[in-house]
């Protein structure tokens, strides 16, 4: 067991980049939160939406391979990755993988979340906002 | 009692406000009016499992101080008028379903509490020797209810109000020293078509400016007749909507216009954007702050003007623009 040298541990310029795309995605985010009427549910599916359709189009493949998590994490990646697994899915198994690639691909990210958040609603109690 | 001008109504017998009492959430107690208010909580669910458990609690606590405050019993009151935001105004019904009065449920949205009053006072005129008013509102059951559920996380835009948390009550006798109610003035719907359920100050304004008018040409009295002029909660947006209303009607309300919802909160260190609204920040400020200043005569004439959103999240959703309301009710001593 050496020194660990944490500067070489991790690809910096990876993580910047990630940060940065993902920074700005959340942006988009907070400009159409404050200048605008829409509702944060609308604003999510405008996001998963945007993902689907910039996903299925191959564009935000470029940002995938650019960023990775800091494109994939953000709700435009869940769009992203329900579009890939569809086109996967009609390779595979032909019409049908249309309606349940997308489903299969997103799977664990829709187990995980219902998991987690029951588990929060079991040990965590709803609190007054502070502002 | 008689009818004057276009929908005022002026007292024979002035009723008298005999007693008081309010208690207010933690975000309250953190406000300028703290030292005001007879209660206040340490937590937002004072020991209940729910929220809307709470504030049930909140009124039916609130009722008790009153009538314990007042020296009166529980069979001398003829009449209760109560109301508060949530669904079927279940807080009011479940939280008085042991006080053993005569009861109506009223909803005004937050304008509930003068709408309460304005009856109460209208009764005293007849066989009501002493009536009961009581509001509440929670800030968490209200979000849940109106906007998102605080599980949610949401943000809020900066023309959102803050709901308050807490409850006021009143005892309106048939005589009494005062303050007294003089007149009241009930409120039309007004519709401007504001369909943001984050500005509620916007979308009542326009109500507010029509009763309060329809006040001054109907007793002919003017802004300066009142030491103070106080809207329920407007809020900042609204505040200033309005005093640009009453500007281009000829009135200067300036000097002795305020708001309950302005008054509850202090802007630069509880950062609650536009201010505080719901039935029971008009409420608490009237039972904990105005009647006091009226009992140290500090004020001697106010027209209190509650403002009401009158929608609900179904209307929301689907498109529909809030109506909002105003009922005014000028006390003197």
């Amino acid at each position: 067991m050496g020194d660990i040298n944490w500067a070489s541990v991790f690809d910096w310029t990876s993580l910047l980049k990630c940060f940065v795309v993902g920074g700005i995605i959340c942006i988009i985010g907070q400009i159409l939160i404050d200048k605008t009427k829409l509702t944060p549910a609308r604003i999510l599916v405008i996001f998963v939406t945007t993902g689907a359709i910039l996903g299925g189009l191959g564009i935000y493949q470029y940002l995938v391979d650019f960023a990775g998590a800091g494109a994939t994490v953000p709700l435009t990646g869940f769009g992203y990755n329900l579009a890939k697994g569809a086109i996967e899915g009609v390779r595979q198994s032909g019409l049908i993988g249309a309606f349940t690639g997308g489903i299969k691909a997103a799977s664990g990210g829709i187990a995980a979340a219902i998991f987690f958040g029951y588990l929060a609603a079991l040990i965590s109690k709803p609190k007054m906002k502070k502002q | 009692m008689k009818k004057i001008g276009k929908q005022t109504i002026l007292f024979d017998n002035p009723p008298t406000i005999l007693e008081c009492a309010s208690i207010v959430g933690p975000k309250e107690a953190e406000g300028p009016l703290c030292k005001y208010f007879d209660q206040t909580l340490e937590d937002e669910f004072w020991g209940e499992k729910s929220w809307e458990k709470a504030e049930s609690k909140i009124i039916k606590e609130t009722v008790n101080l009153v009538i314990s405050k007042s020296g009166i019993s529980n069979q001398e009151i003829d009449i209760c008028f109560a109301g508060d935001l949530l669904n079927q105004c279940i807080s009011s019904n479940f939280g008085l379903r042991d006080t053993n009065v005569p009861f109506f449920g009223v909803f005004g949205a937050c304008s509930t509490f003068v709408e309460s009053m304005s009856l109460s006072a209208i009764c005293s005129e007849s066989f009501a020797n002493y009536s009961l008013c009581a509001t509440s509102s929670h800030f968490c059951s209200a979000e849940k209810q109106f906007r998102f559920p605080l599980e949610l996380g949401n943000q809020r835009p900066q023309s959102a109000q803050w709901t308050v948390t807490g409850s006021g009550s009143a005892i309106i006798s048939k005589t009494g020293q005062g303050p007294y109610i003089t007149a009241i003035t009930p409120g039309k719907i007004v519709d401007m078509g504001i369909k943001d359920a984050n500005n509620m100050g916007a979308a009542m304004a326009p109500a507010f400016a029509d009763t309060l008018v329809t006040h001054f040409l109907d007793t002919g009295r003017t802004p300066n007749y009142y030491d103070a002029i106080i809207s329920g909660d407007l809020g900042y947006v609204g505040k200033d909507i309005v005093i640009d209303i009453m500007a281009s009607q000829g009135y200067n309300i300036k000097s002795n216009y305020n708001d309950c919802g302005i008054l509850i909160f202090d802007k630069n260190k509880q950062d609650t954007h536009s201010g505080g609204s719901g039935c029971g920040c008009a409420a608490t400020v009237f039972s904990g702050y105005l009647y006091k200043q009226l009992q140290e005569k500090k004020i001697k004439r106010l027209l209190l003007i509650a403002t009401g959103a009158l929608m609900n999240s179904t209307s929301s959703h689907q498109g529909e623009s809030i109506p909002g309301i105003a009922h005014a009710i000028s006390i003197e001593i």
